[in-house]
């Protein structure tokens, strides 16, 4: 990828559109980390292009400075899809809902997963059809109750880290809209990251949805109810001063919460079996994408697996062709094997 | 054995029977889905072509890829036209069938023309195959098949035998038939051997190649032997204009027409699309172009066929999806992003219904449009088309205009929707440009910045602008031209129709009578001057007929345009026109004409 020549900063991402999400709506602080990540990635501004779908997240290319593209709902998948093999060198940004991505969009969410073609998708999952004005979505606990479902929705929900492990994405992550830092981290991988890169980024619909994720974001809570994974280490949560708890398996290799002390060390770890984070193992993504509460709600790269990514095989397949004698020679193609001529 | 005036003796061919010359002969392979008839057809289309003869041809299947063998449902056909004069339709009735079982006559018997000659398979006419095919008695010998030549060969064992020294199974033995029967026909009209011959041995393996070419010169010998038929017929080769031809396909001719876009215009051609059937070989032709910089991407579903195509022009690629009927209802939700984002793109519709020939092989014009005034085009074509073969002389690349795009160079004062004076076109700035940024949506934009408006005043302003843009379309289309006479009854066409009316028309003068013939190749905008024709003519109370393979769209629309009184012609059968069906109607015309007169 081209380098840019001079340093951008957040501030070179800001479009002159008045950004027109409710106050206190959590796509803010998404923009924000987007703005900041895309400054410092080094990429030149023109090099990206944002593709969203229909709903309140879709919003997202008006207020950035690169090239975006606002589209269809549930389509915007297909749409980057085109684009990219378009122009591979270009880098592609999906920006997409839980109604946008899981239900209209569903077909084309596990297909450009499968394909593995290069691009982020950001998923803001607030549980909700805030555009619409609030009917339940996909992403909606059993239960719930909307305009929609006034007795409550008789729906199982997906959760959309599991869908995308099951379409067999190469990257998931999920992260929370107001966890400024991990966020910042998990769109840094995904930015790095070859290949489709799925994150599920929870979000507050403060209209139509306030506190869907409260469980999870508040101070006091977030310490149990969330576990940050990083590959490689130990996985752990609890409160910072105080006793952590730690994952391991049980017998029936389903995962378990187990008790350790404030400063738990390696030893201590060890004999309890607390498991280590391998993000290339698929078994293992998919029993952190699905802990509910009680069990912690895991945060960061769930699954990370090098494959190949559809649009340089595309490109290389052209290459190959070309190879050929005569293949690439149009007038050739043109008279085909046999030709007779009339005087 | 034909009714054309033209066909005369013409002394002794091999075998010492007496030669004949004929003018236009219409050949029918009909068998088994399994029995390879639409190889046989291709086979004899490609020699005849070679031959110098101009061709049309009709291949035939059943929906159902394993209908039960030797049913009715499963009777797969081919019919080939070849002519020594230039021909339009793959013809009305058939004069030579080659009925390879029961089902296969049964099926076929009705289109024949009076005193057609049956080629029939009399091993597979015995009492399982006549149940299977709904067959009371034998119809080869119940004296049915009175008023027709019916000449029965026993083919399957004749190849049998033939194929009897390669070591094949009885039933792959009983593959090689097709290739006598072809044989034979080969005899009959005097076609060379030698096309088929270097194709059976590059296409088959070992001893499948010999015993497929065994069993074609036995084929020949057999029809060459034994006084089976009393003369063979000779078709000249066509007057063709002159230049080097090929034999294609209606399909072929798309892929490699986009295939030449996409050199004429510097760009990848990008091609996204889903199976469905007849498109489905625009796919598989263009897959295999990859050396002229073609990508095809086969997506999950219709709608992201035409979604990932709208991507793919933003991106910058020439852009292309091809379906048919219900795929095409799929994507207009996405041709409607397209629409209103004015971004170039073709979406090829191969209509199922709708017949007849009349290459596509402009295909280029289509994208030169798309480029040029930035926005989505439809591209007709048909099932009929699609499959069907005829000769194509080709292009001389040179002399094809490069497909040039409106691409701003100054990043100072760049607006997405500031437009060309001339076509109203935005300029194609695409992601990767420096310096032109810009965000684009199906939100309504306003008038230049592209920015969201929902200001009444622009939507209205906006929505005339792109209905404008493609009226201007106009401006570079060919006008309308009258074929035939100034009065007399004029007939409109669109698409495949094109050939049976045509040669209607024709046959219709060349009997003394007035009539002309105009085919539209643009729907939307219409050519310039095609109120002006419309209304010279009706307004002298001359008939306009607007012939159609359905309920009369056209003629409502040009109706409702032009607001000229104007015939209709509608047939609704899944067939397409016959050319005595419309011939019958100008004579009908005519005769009233004359009455009122
Ligand atoms: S409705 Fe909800 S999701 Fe939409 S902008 Fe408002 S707060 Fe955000």
């Amino acid at each position: 990828m081209i380098q840019q020549a001079h340093a951008l900063t957040k501030k070179d991402f800001m479009s002159d559109q008045t950004v027109r999400w409710c106050p206190g709506c959590g796509d803010y602080a998404i923009l924000s980390q987007v703005q900041t990540v895309m400054a410092e990635s080094g990429i030149p501004k023109e090099q990206f292009a944002v593709v969203s779908g229909i709903g309140c997240s879709s919003r997202f290319p008006y207020y950035l400075s690169t090239y975006g593209y606002h589209t269809i709902h549930g389509r915007a998948p297909a749409v980057a899809t085109g684009l990219k093999i378009a122009n591979p060198d270009l880098n592609v940004w999906v920006i997409t809902g839980d109604g946008d991505a899981l239900s209209i969009g569903g077909n084309h969410l596990i297909h450009v997963l499968r394909r593995n073609v290069d691009m982020q998708i950001l998923l803001f999952n607030n549980r909700i059809y805030g555009l619409t004005k609030g009917q339940y979505s996909p992403t909606s606990e059993a239960g719930k109750l909307t305009k929609s479902s006034p007795m409550g929705s008789i729906e199982h929900p997906f959760i959309p880290c599991a869908t995308a492990l099951g379409a067999d994405a190469t990257f998931v992550a999920r992260t929370v809209d107001i966890f400024v830092k991990e966020q910042r981290e998990v769109l840094r991988a995904a930015v790095a990251h070859k290949g489709a890169a799925f994150v599920e980024i929870l979000q507050n619909c403060v209209i139509f949805n306030d506190g869907a994720w409260k469980d999870l974001t508040e101070r006091k809570l977030r310490d149990e109810h969330v576990i940050f994974v990083e590959h490689g280490q130990p996985m752990i949560f609890g409160p910072k001063n105080g006793p952590k708890k730690g994952l391991r398996l049980d017998q029936c290799t389903t995962l378990e919460v187990v008790e350790l002390s404030e400063n738990p060390t390696l030893a201590e770890m060890v004999a309890k079996q607390i498991l280590v984070h391998d993000e290339t193992n698929a078994v293992l993504a998919n029993m952190l994408a699905r802990m509910q509460p009680p069990f912690p709600v895991a945060m960061g790269v769930l699954y990370r697996v090098e494959k190949s990514t559809y649009e340089r095989e595309a490109h290389a397949q052209v290459a190959r062709a070309k190879e050929r004698p005569g293949a690439a020679d149009l007038q050739a193609v043109l008279h085909g094997r046999e030709t007779w001529t009339v005087e | 054995m034909s009714d054309t005036p033209e066909s005369q003796s013409a002394g002794r061919g091999s075998g010492g029977r007496k030669v004949e010359v004929l003018d236009d002969v219409i050949i029918r392979f009909a068998g088994d889905s399994g029995d390879g008839m639409q190889l046989t057809g291709t086979q004899f289309t490609n020699t005849s072509a070679l031959q110098g003869n101009d061709l049309a041809t009709f291949p035939d299947y059943p929906a159902e890829i394993r209908a039960p063998a030797g049913t009715l449902a499963g009777v797969s056909g081919f019919q080939v036209h070849f002519s020594s004069r230039d021909i339009l339709t793959p013809g009305d009735s058939p004069t030579v069938l080659v009925a390879m079982n029961p089902a296969a006559l049964k099926t076929n018997l009705g289109a024949l023309r009076p005193g057609a000659m049956i080629i029939a398979n009399t091993d597979k006419f015995k009492k399982r195959d006549l149940e299977k095919a709904e067959y009371a008695s034998n119809p080869l010998e119940d004296g049915s098949l009175e008023g027709f030549q019916v000449v029965p060969v026993p083919i399957s064992s004749l190849t049998r035998r033939a194929v009897e020294p390669f070591g094949l199974t009885p039933k792959q033995a009983d593959r090689c038939k097709n290739f006598f029967a072809l044989g034979m026909t080969y005899w009959l009209f005097h076609r060379d051997l030698e096309p088929t011959e270097k194709w059976v041995r590059g296409k088959f393996k070992e001893p499948f190649s010999s015993a497929n070419l065994a069993a074609l010169q036995a084929g020949w010998n057999y029809a060459d032997t034994l006084e089976i038929f009393h003369s063979s017929y000779e078709v000249p080769p066509a007057k063709l204009p002159p230049g080097t031809y090929r034999n294609i396909t209606g399909n072929h001719a798309l892929a490699l027409g986009f295939a030449t876009a996409g050199k004429l215009a510097g760009r990848t051609l990008y091609l996204g699309a889903y199976p469905i059937t007849p498109a489905s070989d625009v796919l598989h032709h263009l897959a295999r172009l990859k050396a002229l910089d073609v990508i095809t991407f086969q997506a999950e579903d219709e709608i992201a066929a035409m979604a990932s195509t709208v991507g793919a022009s933003y991106g910058g690629a020439l852009a292309v999806t091809a379906t048919s009927g219900p795929g095409l209802a799929l994507k207009s939700e996405a041709l409607g992003l397209a629409l209103i984002s004015e971004l170039p793109l073709v979406v090829v519709d191969v209509q199922r219904g709708g017949p007849s020939t009349g290459l596509p092989t402009k295909t280029e014009q289509s994208d030169g449009v798309a480029v040029k005034f930035m926005t989505p085009v439809i591209l007709l074509s048909d099932g009929y088309l699609a499959n069907g073969a005829e000769p194509w002389r080709l292009p001389d690349l040179d002399a094809l205009e490069p497909i040039e795009a409106h691409v701003p160079t100054d990043p100072e004062g760049f607006r997405p929707y500031d437009r060309d004076p001339e076509t109203l076109a935005r300029p194609w700035a695409v992601p990767g440009m420096a310096g032109f940024e810009h965000r684009i949506g199906g939100l309504e934009k306003e008038d230049g910045t592209g920015n969201v408006s929902y200001d009444p005043d622009n939507h209205e302003r906006m929505t005339r602008l792109r209905a404008e843009k493609v009226q201007r379309v106009q401006r570079v289309i060919p006008p309308v031209e009258v074929h035939g006479d100034d009065d007399g009854p004029l007939l409109v066409t669109w698409g495949g129709t094109f050939g049976a009316v045509r040669a209607a028309v024709d046959k219709a003068r060349r009997s003394g009578l007035r009539a002309a013939h105009v085919h539209l190749r643009w729907l939307n905008p219409f050519p310039a001057n095609l109120g002006e024709v419309l209304r010279e003519r009706t307004a002298r109370g001359t008939p306009v007929v607007v012939a159609e393979l359905n309920t009369g769209q056209l003629a409502a629309i040009l109706r409702a345009r032009y607001e000229v009184p104007l015939q209709t012609m509608n047939k609704i059968a899944g067939q397409p026109f016959r050319v005595s069906e419309v011939l019958a109607r100008i004579q009908t015309l005519a005769s009233t004409e004359e009455a009122t007169r």
